[in-house]
């Protein structure tokens, strides 16, 4: 027997290690809507196979756990069961000897307070709550309902052009969102219970950018009714086009000098190249949107008031979106040199330039927009980008792929630091930065640590720029005065877009949701510009023809996912030019052969895989 | 065209076709199950999987079309084992009890579990428990039940019902009554597709022989006079189970049946038939003379599934409705007073008994303001074919070799317009030829409105009579009628008269007839009728010399008080669950 040996993994021990993958990526794939009592009763089960069968509260605790959630689910409860639940879960919790009982514990009583109803309806009728109303992943996560198995379909095959007409259906902004979307649509695609999720964003981006130029649909015949739109941002240009399709007559008031709102003045076009969103906005305004630039709504001169509008029009949609910035409330926030991302994108959007040849940039942020003007500033020249957040790289809020952008094109990342005040010379120019290190603590009630300070000492950050990007807000002020219900900063307006004791003005985008994302603003004008086509005594109905593909008949080996590449970074972080390549046909092709058509197999085929109209 | 082979056979096939249609059109069928063509094409069961040269994955062949150059097998070792294991699956959450159960002999699980040769499964039991209203005309066996979710299919795709959803999640997920409601408190029509589309026995009628055949039921009661009468498309299928040929199951042969099976009286709807058609057409001629006073078109009243549907979808169109009663309803009011007086019988002694090929007639029967006679109920029960096939079959009678009977008088005299009835388009066809001899005082071309006929979800015609232009439409299946009253709340049509079956075809493929899995009869029982129609020396229902005694006797004529006060009624009188009081 030798004194020590080299601990080695059976193969029993790897194969588990295997299914524990498995296992984390099928959680990932799992769908939406599925009954949150039974799934509380499967973890169960698993943290159960856990223990280690030392205490008490963990061994059988659980077991009882268990066995009481399986009789929930065979309507062999009585509503006492629950309180029963409950009681022995906090017993758990509190005397478990480690995490393997407590945090198991805990879960339970998550679910028993977070869905108490469901368990009371399975007890009282012995049914469920939940429901699989759109059993595509995919569809089910993106905000407009686009038919992306029918898209992925259709690029498969080569059909660009009826790729772009089918996205249109749902979404006027196949390319900016080819370039842009944050993809919630990949999220829980069923592809990753095999290896991972399709690159849906990226299938997009090979059918527009293999399209060509794919005219807009024919209009419906005239209805003789006039629609004022305020905003010509994605939501405003999506309820536009699809009240122009069904007949309407839309006019926009932009108060820009260029439509396309954040697309257009928050994205920095080496996203978005200009001429990319162009081609968008020219389909939408094909269908014959009256288009005003420079003409925002509002009191004074040159401004039109909402009240004309309303009486003008026969209805009015609100899509003014969140254009103005927040400050930190930093002392010296005022000095020369500091200025906000909204500002500066804003700007270079409309063809001005920033001088920061040879400048020292702190940039205050961690979300998106701080990516953004990080990687805009290290474009204009900047010597040094430094992105200043105060919590750790980890919990930013920005999309993994911008930050890793940002860092591969030479940003630097100050994690953990939270800017305190900014330091100015005599005539009230930024010097420096000043941050305080932090600690990340605890887990806060958003499920995020929460950064704590730290003894180390205050950092100064020399530099001559500072860029806040710390958020925007919505101008509600005016709207406020004129009657228009406001709610915690934003224009409180129904789900189905109406806004309360307004009739015929509905409202949508960020401007009611607070700053969010492309889709969910396009979304929105998709839901206006129905519930306005009703408002008008109209169904109209909005719908393509386009025959998709039948999915072939094939098995589906683990595949790895391709991804669109970008171009170098030390090329790209000297231009405006766009960052992504186009993909290839061999990659396409492969790509957009891995999804799993989930329209065709499992419950798409039989319920809602796919709407054919709206 | 696509070249394929099956078992190592070369096939050319048409694109598109399914592996399922092409392995049947070149003699090489393939088991399945849930499969429901157009309706039900899920590949849920995953019986009809084969092997596919190249592809690892066994696949479904009801909905995977085929690709040229494929190589399929449909009895490879690997699919003969997974064919095999998955009905052993199914039959692990089955109740296997076939000695009980309605379906025993036409069940599709039975028959493929036979076919196997399964004897033996090592499966554990794991058959779900059944809970439901028992007396519900309509039953659901929640241990039979297969998940093949063809019910939920039928009733959402072709009836736009929807009574039948998925229910609840994961292992459990089954089928249940939509929105999580009980089916009592839902608007079910009771058309009875989901039954006459259930591959197994999870879904039935309401079993009411035993009112008839238990000790202490009607047949055994001396004091009971059992009065039954025969619907126009049960003479079209009730030997279809029974193994009788069309020629063989003759409506006499029915009669003397019934009659063995100890019916005192036998008597055939088609009397109450053409009496429908005399008080319906008088009363849309009526209507249409003052035409300002009624809203139009009017709506035949002769189905309950589609009195059901429109009080429970559209309530306001009620008034639409004719009043007359079903035919079985005016001839159960007819048997308690006119035939009991003419024959002196105490109309209390009296059992009516209608044989429908329907569910919701046993709901019918049970409104509470439906009874005008004065006698209990006016039908006291209502038996499906199905029922009436199970008695027959429980008697052991040899129909086959029964002579012929003729129904009995005065209630057994139908005309070849009573006989269509059970077809979509019959009660148009019969009113219209009764309502053109009403307004020209001559009788039409008997076959003259033809165009009403077949099996077209939505027929329409335009008739001018004698200058009278009457515009008319013929729907089946609630799935159409919807769309039609859609178009007519649009504006996009306009009619004066409309006839509605709630199931597609009519009566014939009615909820409460024969089950044939896979097979829509409805158009061979239907030509069944117009046969008989030809066939018929009386054609038209005001030729009809038992009616117009009836008349002459005793209700003096259509749209009398006293035909109002029995063969008329107030939709209004009762309440779908969920309608507004």
């Amino acid at each position: 027997m030798s004194r020590l040996s080299i601990a080695t993994k059976s193969a029993a021990q790897t194969t588990v290690e295997h299914l524990y993958k498995d296992l984390e990526r099928r959680i990932v794939a799992s769908p939406p809507g599925l009954c949150p009592v039974d799934m509380a009763s499967a973890f169960l089960k698993l943290c159960h196979a856990q223990t280690c069968g030392k205490c008490v509260p963990c061994r059988v605790g659980l077991g009882q756990l268990s066995q009481m959630l399986e009789s929930v689910l065979d309507g062999e409860a009585t509503l006492e069961t629950i309180d029963l639940i409950e009681r022995t879960a906090r017993v758990i919790a509190d005397t478990a000897d480690c995490a393997i009982g407590f945090s198991a514990a805990n879960m339970v009583l998550k679910g028993v307070r977070g869905f108490r109803d469901d368990y009371e309806e399975h007890i009282r009728h012995g049914k469920c709550l939940a429901s699989l109303e759109q059993p595509v992943p995919c569809v089910a996560l993106c905000p407009a309902g686009v038919d992306i198995p029918g898209y992925i379909a259709l690029v498969h095959e080569g059909r660009f052009a009826d790729a772009v007409r089918l996205i249109r259906k749902d979404n006027p902004f196949p390319t900016a969102c080819a370039l842009v979307c944050e993809h919630p649509c990949e999220a829980r695609c069923r592809r990753n219970m095999i290896d991972s999720s399709v690159n849906i964003r990226g299938m997009k981006l090979a059918a527009v950018d293999n399209a060509g130029e794919v005219p807009a649909p024919e209009r419906m015949p005239s209805t003789g009714k006039r629609i004022a739109i305020i905003g010509g941002g994605p939501s405003g240009l999506s309820a536009a086009y699809y009240l122009q399709l069904m007949g309407h007559q839309t006019t926009v008031f932009e108060m820009h000098k260029h439509l396309g709102g954040m697309l257009y003045y928050g994205i920095p076009s080496y996203r978005l190249p200009r001429e990319r969103l162009d081609s968008d906005i020219n389909a939408i305004l094909s269908t014959g949107v009256e288009v005003r630039l420079n003409s925002p709504v509002g009191e004074g001169e040159g401004k039109i008031s909402i009240n004309d509008l309303r009486d003008q029009y026969d209805a009015v949609y609100i899509s003014i979106g969140a254009h103005t910035d927040k400050k930190v409330g930093l002392p010296g926030e005022d000095a020369k040199g500091v200025i906000s991302a909204v500002e500066m994108l804003g700007t270079l959007a409309d063809g001005g330039t920033i001088d920061l040849k040879d400048k020292r940039v702190c940039v205050i942020g961690g979300g998106n927009v701080a990516m953004d003007v990080t990687r805009s500033a290290i474009r204009l020249g900047a010597k040094t980008v430094y992105t200043v957040y105060r919590r750790r790289q980890v919990d930013m809020t920005a999309l993994v792929e911008e930050v890793r952008s940002a860092i591969a094109e030479g940003a630097e990342i100050l994690e953990l630091h939270a800017p305190v005040r900014i330091e100015t010379d005599e005539n009230n120019h930024v010097t420096a930065l000043i941050a305080q290190p932090k600690l990340i603590g605890k887990y806060g009630r958003d499920g995020r640590p929460a950064p704590a300070d730290s003894e180390l000492p205050e950092k100064r950050i020399p530099c001559d720029v500072v860029i806040v990007a710390i958020g925007q807000g919505i101008e509600t002020h005016y709207f406020e005065e004129r009657g228009i219900p406001i709610k915690r900063g934003v224009i409180a307006a129904a789900d189905w877009s109406a806004v309360e004791n307004a009739p015929g003005v509905f409202a949508g985008g960020d401007c009611v949701t607070g700053p969010a994302t492309a889709i969910r603003a396009i979304a929105a004008g998709k839901v206006a510009a129905a519930n306005i086509d009703n408002y008008l005594g109209y169904n109209h109905v909005i719908e393509t023809k386009i025959d998709i593909p039948a999915p072939k008949i094939k098995d589906d080996p683990a595949c790895g996912r391709i991804n669109v590449k970008e171009r170098p970074a030390s090329e790209r972080r000297c231009d405006f030019d766009a960052v992504e390549c186009k993909l290839t046909p061999e990659e396409i092709c492969q790509e957009s052969g891995r999804c799993l058509r989930c329209d065709h197999f499992g419950y798409g085929i039989f319920k809602g895989g796919r709407e054919t109209k709206w | 065209m696509v070249n394929i082979k099956i078992n190592d056979r070369e096939v050319h096939v048409k694109e598109g076709t399914t592996i399922l249609r092409a392995a049947e059109q070149a003699h090489m069928p393939i088991p399945h199950l849930c499969y429901l063509k157009d309706i039900n094409e899920i590949g849920a069961c995953r019986v009809c999987v084969v092997e596919i040269k190249g592809v690892n994955k066994l696949v479904p062949a009801c909905n995977n079309v085929v690709q040229e150059g494929m190589e399929i097998y449909t009895n490879s070792p690997r699919v003969r084992e997974a064919r095999r294991t998955n009905v052993e699956l199914i039959l692990s959450q089955h109740d296997c009890l076939c000695a009980t159960c309605v379906r025993s002999g036409n069940c599709s699980l039975q028959k493929i579990a036979n076919d196997l040769g399964i004897i033996t499964t090592e499966y554990a039991r794991n058959v779900p428990a059944n809970s439901w209203p028992q007396d519900y005309p309509l039953i659901r066996d929640a241990s039979k039940c297969i998940k093949c979710m063809r019910c939920i299919q039928i009733c959402e795709k072709v009836q736009g019902v929807n009574i039948w959803d998925v229910a609840k999640t994961g292992s459990r997920t089954t089928v249940g009554v939509s929105h999580n409601r009980r089916i009592t408190e839902s608007d079910c029509a009771l058309c009875g597709q989901c039954i006459t589309h259930c591959p197994v026995g999870a879904l039935r009628e309401r079993d009411d022989t035993a009112k008839l055949l238990a000790l202490n039921g009607a047949f055994a009661d001396p004091n009971k006079v059992t009065v039954v009468q025969v619907a126009p498309a049960v003479r079209t299928a009730w030997g279809e189970e029974l193994g009788l040929t069309r020629e063989e199951a003759t409506p006499q042969r029915l009669v003397a049946a019934l009659k063995a099976l100890g019916f005192d009286y036998v008597f055939d709807t088609d009397f109450g038939a053409d009496l429908t058609i005399m008080e319906e057409g008088s009363e849309f001629l009526e209507r249409l003379k003052h035409r300002d006073q009624y809203a139009f078109p009017m709506f035949t009243s002769c189905c309950p599934g589609w009195m059901r549907y429109l009080k429970g979808h559209h309530p306001e169109m009620v008034g639409q409705l004719s009043t007359a009663k079903s035919p079985h309803q005016m001839q159960g009011a007819i048997t308690k007073t006119y035939f009991a007086e003419k024959m002196g019988i105490d109309p209390d002694k009296i059992y009516n008994i209608s044989i429908m090929p329907c569910v919701a007639k046993k709901a019918e029967a049970d409104i509470p303001n439906i009874n005008d006679a004065g006698h209990g109920k006016d039908v006291d029960l209502v038996l499906t074919t199905r029922e009436i096939v199970r008695m027959i079959r429980a008697d052991h009678l040899d129909v086959k070799n029964l002579p012929e009977q003729e129904f009995d008088s005065p209630l057994g005299t139908g005309t070849g317009a009573g006989v269509i009835f059970g077809a979509t388009g019959g009660v148009m066809e019969a009113a219209l030829r009764t309502c053109y001899y009403l307004i020209t005082g001559k009788n039409p071309y008997p076959d003259a409105f033809y165009m009403v006929r077949g099996l077209d979800g939505w027929k329409e015609a335009c008739i001018d009579i004698a200058g009278t232009t009457v515009r008319v439409a013929v729907v089946s299946g609630l799935g159409n009628t919807e769309k039609l009253i859609r178009a007519l709340k649009r504006g996009e049509v306009a009619y004066d008269f409309v006839e509605v079956m709630a199931c597609p075809g009519g009566c014939v493929g009615g909820g409460g007839q024969p089950i044939h899995d896979g097979e829509e009869l409805a158009g061979t029982r239907g030509d069944n009728l117009y046969f008989l129609d030809r066939g018929s020396e009386l054609r038209f229902s005001h030729e009809n010399p038992d009616i117009l005694d009836l008349y002459k006797n005793y209700l003096d004529a259509p749209l009398s008080h006293r035909a109002h006060e029995l063969l008329h009624t107030d939709h209004t009188g009762w309440k779908m669950p969920g309608e507004v009081k």
